[in-house]
Parts: structure tokens; sequence; C-alpha cells
């Protein structure tokens, strides 16, 4: 019963809302959010990253501009680049455009989110709650699962090129 | 009528010439300048041999409050690494495989050492670096520079780069992201980065620890 008008409440606020625990997806508008996650933070460790795919059903251009989490404090998008055996990150404060068909992913080593003044580590198997915020389909609320994820192969393993703002 | 203005003409030309004689020496001033201080200012490559030396002496307190140099090291190789504990997935990735490496190498690299040079010092100080390297294998020790004239010297040693970049809530750190591999006579074997897969990795950390 609970559960069912929580559903229907995250229905009427969300338009579309996800509930199955295992595909681990999301909906706003036209907008899929794939998969969030997070990796476990070293003890003592003040930031984190998360990570995601989004995919632009729709026929119009949106923009993910900014967010919170649980997690932290602070939330801010970056873009990390491996430049001349240089690691650099940057904040992308116009945030990431995804077009109409195209996917967007976020992943270690390249575009991400920062969960920066973390309130404790994050831990492997956990989950954190958060909320996206996108310029056209506007908030949605997610859960990043804090995961390993591929081991080691952080940097540089699948590429994805991605044209987007902010560069 | 007509001579008093060809004298002011005159002087007026006179004049001109002058300010232009002084605006051409102000000019050669300021070029000598700017070429003394390129000379003075710009660090040169080191002269001979055409292959730059990575690596050399240093002086670092550890997070656990005892002097590591480059003397002590002598006989030991070693790794270095530059990171700083507000970088969100590099420096712990790499910590993390350099310590999955030691661990599948045994018995050989036991006493093998891993130094995390912190690019940050101004929030990484040795509470915060022994908070942060007990996450990971325990043969990884934390390096503080104790100012930027310190951090300076080891960067510039290792050729490696770190540069403080602002981010709307604070700053992030640039740095060089290899891991440096130094054999026992504190010379530059190798480096390891995220490319590499494991098994070439401990590969390498296996020819090192034969070398010595």
């Amino acid at each position: 019963m609970r559960k069912s008008v929580f559903s229907a409440v995250a229905a009427a606020t969300l338009f579309a809302s996800c509930c199955s625990a295992n595909a681990h997806d999301f909906r706003i508008g036209n907008l899929k959010i794939d998969h969030p996650w997070a990796r476990p933070t070293p003890n003592g460790a003040k930031v984190g990253g998360g990570f995601l795919k989004i995919t632009n059903e729709g026929k119009e251009v949106d923009r993910l501009i900014s967010g919170s989490s649980s997690a932290s404090r602070i939330f801010e998008i970056h873009e990390m680049k491996h430049e001349g055996g240089v690691m650099k990150m940057r904040a992308l404060e116009h945030g990431i455009e995804i077009k109409p068909g195209e996917t967007i992913e976020l992943k270690p080593g390249g575009l991400h989110l920062m969960f920066i003044d973390l309130n404790a580590p994050l831990k492997d198997g956990e989950s954190v709650k958060g909320e996206l915020v996108f310029e056209k389909a506007g908030k949605v609320q997610i859960d990043y699962k804090i995961e390993r994820g591929a081991a080691g192969s952080g940097h540089g393993a699948h590429q994805h090129h991605h044209t987007g703002p902010g560069k | 009528m007509v001579p008093i203005s060809i004298t002011i003409q005159a002087r007026e030309n006179n004049m001109n010439t002058l300010r232009l004689i002084r605006f051409i020496a102000w000019g050669a001033i300021a070029v000598i300048s700017a070429a003394l201080l390129y000379v003075l200012l710009v660090p040169k490559d080191e002269p001979g041999t055409g292959v730059a030396a990575i690596g050399g002496p240093f002086r670092l307190m550890s997070h656990d409050g005892q002097v590591v140099s480059s003397d002590s090291l002598k006989g030991k190789p070693f790794a270095l690494f530059f990171g700083f504990t507000f970088c969100p997935d590099v420096c712990p990735t790499s910590m993390l495989e350099i310590g999955n490496d030691l661990t599948a190498l045994g018995n050989a690299a036991r006493d093998f050492r891993v130094f995390f040079v912190t690019v940050d010092p101004e929030r990484d100080d040795a509470g915060a670096l022994k908070a942060y390297l007990s996450s990971f294998d325990q043969r990884i020790t934390g390096l503080i520079p104790r100012d930027e004239a310190e951090l300076q010297v080891i960067t510039r040693a290792y050729r490696a780069i770190y540069r403080k970049v602002p981010t709307p809530s604070s700053y992030t750190m640039d740095h060089t992201s290899a891991i440096y591999l130094m054999d026992g006579k504190g010379q530059f074997f190798g480096t390891l980065d995220g490319q590499d897969k494991p098994e070439a990795r401990q590969a390498k950390l296996k020819r090192l620890l034969a070398r010595g």
C-alpha cells in the first residue's frame, strides 16, 4: 500500500518514474538515465566521482546543468582529460549538452559528476540518493550504486568521443 | 612674419625628432630588458648528454613523521607518484592498482616502497594523507612537501607538472599521472600508467626488482 502511494506520487511528480531496482534506470521527459554509480572512496577522501549514461530520446537538445546528492555538500559537473602525461580536471560551468538521439556516457577518466566535501566515505555496496537538473526536462531523483566498476581500467579503456559544450 | 613662422616650424621639427629618439631609446630598453628577463628566468635544459635525467635528490617528511630522503633509499628500488587526496579518480585508481600489483608479486615485492608525493600540501596535511593511505597497500607512504619550494625541487627533478586550477567551489590540481619507477641507484627505470594491463605492469615491476 505504502509503496503504491509512493509510486503514484513519484509518477505524478516526475512524469515518468523508475522503479525496477534491477534495471536501475531513470526517466525524465525524453531523457533516459542509465545506471548511475559511484566508486567507493578511500578513508578521509573529501571527493568522489559519479558516473552514468544519459540518452536523449527526444527531438530537442537538452542540457544537464546541475544537481545534488545526499553524499556531499557540493555537486559539480567536471571533465577529466589526459594530455601529455598530465591529468587535468575542469569544471563544466555550462553543464553537458545532450543532442537528440545522443547518448553521453559519464565515466572514469572523462566526464563525471563530482561530489565535493563528502559527508562520509562512499562504501562499496551502498547507495546514494541524488537529483539531476536538466535545462528542459527539469529535475529527476536518482540513486547511485556504489561499486568498484570495471576494476582498474579507469582511463582510456573505452573511448567515447563527446563533442559537447565547455570546450 | 614669415621668418618667425619658419623658426617655429624648425623648432617643432626638432622637438618631434627628439621625441622620436626618446621613443626609440625607451623601446630599445624595453626590448633589452625583456630579453634579459627571459634569459634569467626561463629554465634551461641541462647541457651535455641531451638526455634529461629524471629523478634526483630529495628530502621530504612522510605522513607518519619520518624523513624520507633519496639517500636513505640507496640500494632499494622504489616507485613515486605525484597526486593529491582531492583527486577523484586517477589517484585512488593508481594506488589501488599498484597495491594489487605488489600483492600479486608476493615475497619479491615485500620491501618495495611506493611514495605518494602530494602536489597539494595546502590541503593534504599528515593527518589527511594518513587517513587516505590507510585505504591502500601499507607499502605506500605519503610525502608532504613543507612548502612550494620543496614541492618545486622534487617536481623539477622528476620533470613532473602540477598546476592549481580554480573550480566553482574551490580548486583542483593538474598533475603528471604516471608512476615513476626508480632503481636502487636512484636512476630512472621507467613508468607505470593506467593504460598498462596488470600483467605488463607486474612484468615491469619484476624487472625492476631483479635489477635492484
